[in-house]
């Protein structure tokens, strides 16, 4: 049922009154006593000006430089405001209300004076500043059933800001003792309710300390009492989860690489994966660390990776190779630019070691290092970034065996390193011993490039890493 | 007297920050505390922190601080305007916004960083440097320094050595400034110098001005012997014992909620995104072959991120197409030259495959980059 609610107030500043809608049936039987329950489609309060406030120092103009609140937000007492300068000194002005905001007096940039009002904030009805001559009359009940109906119904007194409060925290308003008049639940006692919670420790409350939790011990010492009565049945609450979505738009980087992985889905993929045993190795890289650290050198897997797929690349050159728009012409490129997927703060990169096929293992090693290093510090230019020709991606060092690559355009193939474990595996006299797996998984571009041309690429550069003499034979 | 710290200054510190009316000693009237970072960010949170939660009805703090190589603008500035980003980039040296007003300022181990914490009602800047050119004096009673009335500290009646800034709450304040004992006044005047060109904004400009460091006037003052001379004088006018606790603005114990503010300030939306609206309107040269080409760029930057651009290009220099989606995939994009490289060489990968293209693509997007 909506009344329309006329107000008349003696004060100058009011504003028309919106429809009301008051749930309780019961009050229809008092045709003049009705139970108001405020909504937030809800406006009728009363404007006041907040002027802006004595900044000290005899100054009279300030310069508004950020407002924190638009027309139409609701504030509550402490929120800030807006930012002001003065001389060197920035002022956050905060409110002394709870309301709406209906009216900002300043634009940025504009002088604002001490003294002249600042905003118009409309304050609720129920919490005004004047005294207030529209009060609520509720119905004549019983304070316990006035408290039963609050809960059952949820009409917890609190005003929109503390309800945001509660909500954004995950707090049921019933839960929260309210120091407020009417046991209304003030932000203070939200605060309050958190520190509970988390164990924090809060700031000194300017009105008052912090309320000692309801002592529990009270209950306590009743139930070993009663023996007859049984385990009382859990009481199922509905569980309230008040999380909001939070909508932003794609923009700069992502929205280049939603059109890139667009381009890319248009590939038709195939994956080929394998098993590679690196024993050999790992004890390769063993010896051979120290000796690049005296060259000023970190010396990673990688390095063996990248040479042993361009020793493959010069056998199978297709997997090198770039298709046209139109798919009417393949380009084979003669550079070896091999791409590395790098994880930053700011997401992925693939910054390319150029011409890798004239590289030595120390010289892919040495250009990684300064290509980690300038892609940790954000500063990676764009002939690192572009030209590649064939991207290897090393996500086993967060975790995975087998993946799914997906090939960056202009490429035709990519291949997908998973984590290198110790496993179990038969040696040519049939015993176990411990093996050092690293799984890899190839993608292509199925329009040009074959499953055996891929396999016979794989088993190449298998073969290079699990027996690394033999990469002297070929190393150019 | 510096104490060693320990944990037991530290509780006793936060007894002291909590509770005032707990007193501990004779400190009723005040307390001097030191960082033990040289951190921008953490020190800047401090800052904060007790700007948020200490009550100073019953004694008022007196906050020594100093930093590693950063440069520190004020809140409603913008970064490009005050200093030279790509040098800072270079150089590793931090650039940090600190919630007060006023100009920007180069900080390293040979400045030393005051701030003084009162209530709102209690806040008067003149007061507090007066207190700093009195302990100047005390040390060295003809060093020529006085205050101005633009809140600088002049040392011989021309050389800038402390320069000033404020921020106002609801119930406290703090007045915070800088004193040159021995900075480096070479990287401190290459840095400050801003190369962005064609820039139009309303946020608030750094005075430029020559410095001296005290260091220069007498090579006995250091930061210790300075940073001794204002807390005893700090504990003189203040009743209190001349004791500097030191803090460590990492610990959450101490400063419950303090790693949060260090990385609040650490966030790019704070750090650029922060910047007052502006407007960059200019044109470079570029080198390509055996020609040079003009370039026109005009774009509008709101919390840091590009909302309007324009280029002007050679006709058919690049194809138009690939042009309006540079400029495109710029809207919305954050105006950081890591951000448009990323995104630049991103869109290269869907541009048809033309040495020549990507040669003139790459050239482009340096020359925009370097704007940023």
């Amino acid at each position: 049922v909506c009344i329309h609610r006329v107000r008349s107030c003696s004060s100058i500043h009011f504003i028309k009154s919106k429809y009301v809608c008051v749930f309780d049936k019961s009050a229809l039987k008092f045709s003049h006593q009705q139970r108001l329950f405020r909504t937030s489609a809800v406006s009728c309060g009363q404007i006041v000006q907040f002027k802006l406030s004595d900044i000290g120092e005899g100054i009279t103009e300030v310069t508004v430089k950020e407002w924190y609140i638009k027309e139409g937000d609701s504030v509550s007492q402490f929120d800030s405001i807006c930012e002001v300068q003065s001389d060197k000194a920035s002022v956050t002005i905060t409110s002394r209300y709870d309301g709406i905001i209906r009216k900002l007096h300043y634009n940025l940039d504009e002088v604002a004076y001490v003294g002249k009002p600042l905003v118009d904030i409309e304050i609720d009805a129920s919490k005004g500043v004047a005294p207030e001559e529209d009060v609520v009359e509720t119905p004549p009940m019983s304070h316990e059933e006035h408290t039963h109906q609050e809960i059952k119904g949820h009409k917890t007194l609190a005003t929109p800001a503390v309800r945001r409060l509660a909500m954004e925290n995950n707090i049921k308003l019933s839960e929260v003792v309210g120091t407020g008049k009417d046991n209304r639940i003030l932000k203070e006692d939200i605060l309050n309710y958190l520190a509970k919670q988390t164990g924090a420790i809060l700031p000194p409350s300017p009105k008052s300390e912090i309320i000692p939790p309801l002592p529990k011990s009270e209950t306590l010492p009743a139930a070993p009492k009663d023996k007859a009565r049984k385990i009382p049945a859990p009481v199922s609450r509905p569980i309230v989860f008040s999380g909001k979505d939070k909508t932003e738009p794609i923009t700069g980087f992502h929205k280049a690489m939603v059109k890139t992985m667009s381009a890319a889905l248009k590939i038709p993929h195939f994956g080929y994966c394998d098993e590679i045993d690196l024993t050999q190795l790992v004890q390769l890289r063993e010896e051979l660390k120290p000796l690049a650290q005296i060259r000023g050198v970190k010396l990673s897997f990688m390095p063996f990776f990248i040479k042993a797929a361009s020793l493959g690349l010069l056998q199978y050159p297709i997997l090198n190779a770039s298709l046209d728009e139109s798919c009417q012409n393949i380009t084979y490129k003669a550079s070896h630019n091999i791409g590395v997927a790098m994880d930053t703060e700011q997401g992925l990169i693939v910054p390319n070691v150029k011409n890798v096929q004239v590289c030595s293992v120390f010289d892919i090693a040495s250009e990684l290092n300064r290509l980690q290093s300038l892609g940790s510090a954000g500063q990676l230019g764009t002939n690192d970034l572009t030209g590649g020709t064939f991207t290897l991606s090393n996500i086993g060092t967060i975790g995975g065996t087998y993946t799914k690559p997906v090939i960056l355009p202009p490429e035709v193939a990519i291949g997908a390193l998973g984590k290198i474990q110790v496993l179990p595996r038969f040696n040519g006299k049939g015993e176990v011993f411990k093996a050092q797996i690293m799984n890899v998984s190839w993608s292509a571009d199925h329009r040009i490039i074959d499953g055996a041309t891929m396999a016979r690429f794989s088993n190449l550069w298998k073969s290079y890493l699990e027996n690394p003499a033999s990469m002297l034979l070929d190393l150019k | 007297m510096v104490l060693q710290s320990s944990l037991k200054n530290c509780l006793q510190l936060s007894c002291i920050l909590r509770t005032p009316k707990a007193g501990f000693g004779s400190t009723s009237g005040g307390l001097i505390i030191q960082s033990i970072s040289n951190d921008v960010y953490q020190n800047l949170a401090v800052e904060d922190w007790i700007h948020d939660h200490v009550d100073l009805e019953n004694q008022q703090v007196l906050f020594l601080w100093r930093n590693s190589p950063a440069v520190v603008i004020g809140r409603h500035q913008n970064p490009w305007q005050e200093c030279d980003l790509r040098l800072l980039r270079q150089k590793n040296i931090k650039l940090a916004r600190r919630r007060s007003g006023g100009g920007t300022v180069y900080h390293d181990l040979g400045n030393i960083n005051l701030t003084f914490f009162t209530t709102r009602k209690k806040y008067e800047r003149m007061e507090n440097l007066k207190l700093v050119v009195k302990a100047l004096k005390a040390l060295r009673p003809q060093l020529d320094v006085h205050v101005t009335d633009r809140y600088d500290i002049l040392l011989d009646r021309q050389y800038k050595i402390s320069g000033t800034a404020a921020k106002l709450g609801r119930t406290t304040a703090y007045h915070h400034c800088t004193l040159l004992c021995n900075t480096d006044k070479f990287v401190l005047s290459s840095v400050l110098k801003s190369p962005y060109k064609g820039l139009k904004s309303n946020a608030t400009p750094s005075v430029p001005a020559s410095v001296k460091n005290l260091f220069e006037e007498d090579p006995s003052l250091t930061c210790e012997v300075l940073l001794d001379a204002i807390a005893e004088e700090y504990a003189t006018q203040h009743h209190i014992d001349h004791h500097i606790t030191l803090i460590n603005p990492a610990d959450e114990t101490v400063l419950p909620g303090i790693n949060n503010k260090t990385k609040e300030l650490q966030t790019w939306e704070w750090v650029y995104g922060k910047t007052p609206k502006f407007n960059i309107s200019t044109c470079f040269n570029m080198v390509y072959k055996d020609s040079v080409l003009d370039v026109k760029v005009d774009m509008d930057v709101k919390h840091g991120r590009i909302e309007a651009c324009n280029m002007d290009l050679p006709e058919q220099w690049l194809p138009p197409a690939l042009c309006s989606g540079l400029v495109k995939s710029l809207i919305g994009s954050k105006f950081c030259p890591k951000e448009t490289t990323r995104l630049a060489t991103t869109l290269l990968r869907v541009c048809p495959q033309d040495g020549e293209l990507h040669n003139r693509w790459n050239l482009l997007c340096e020359n925009m980059t370097m704007l940023m």
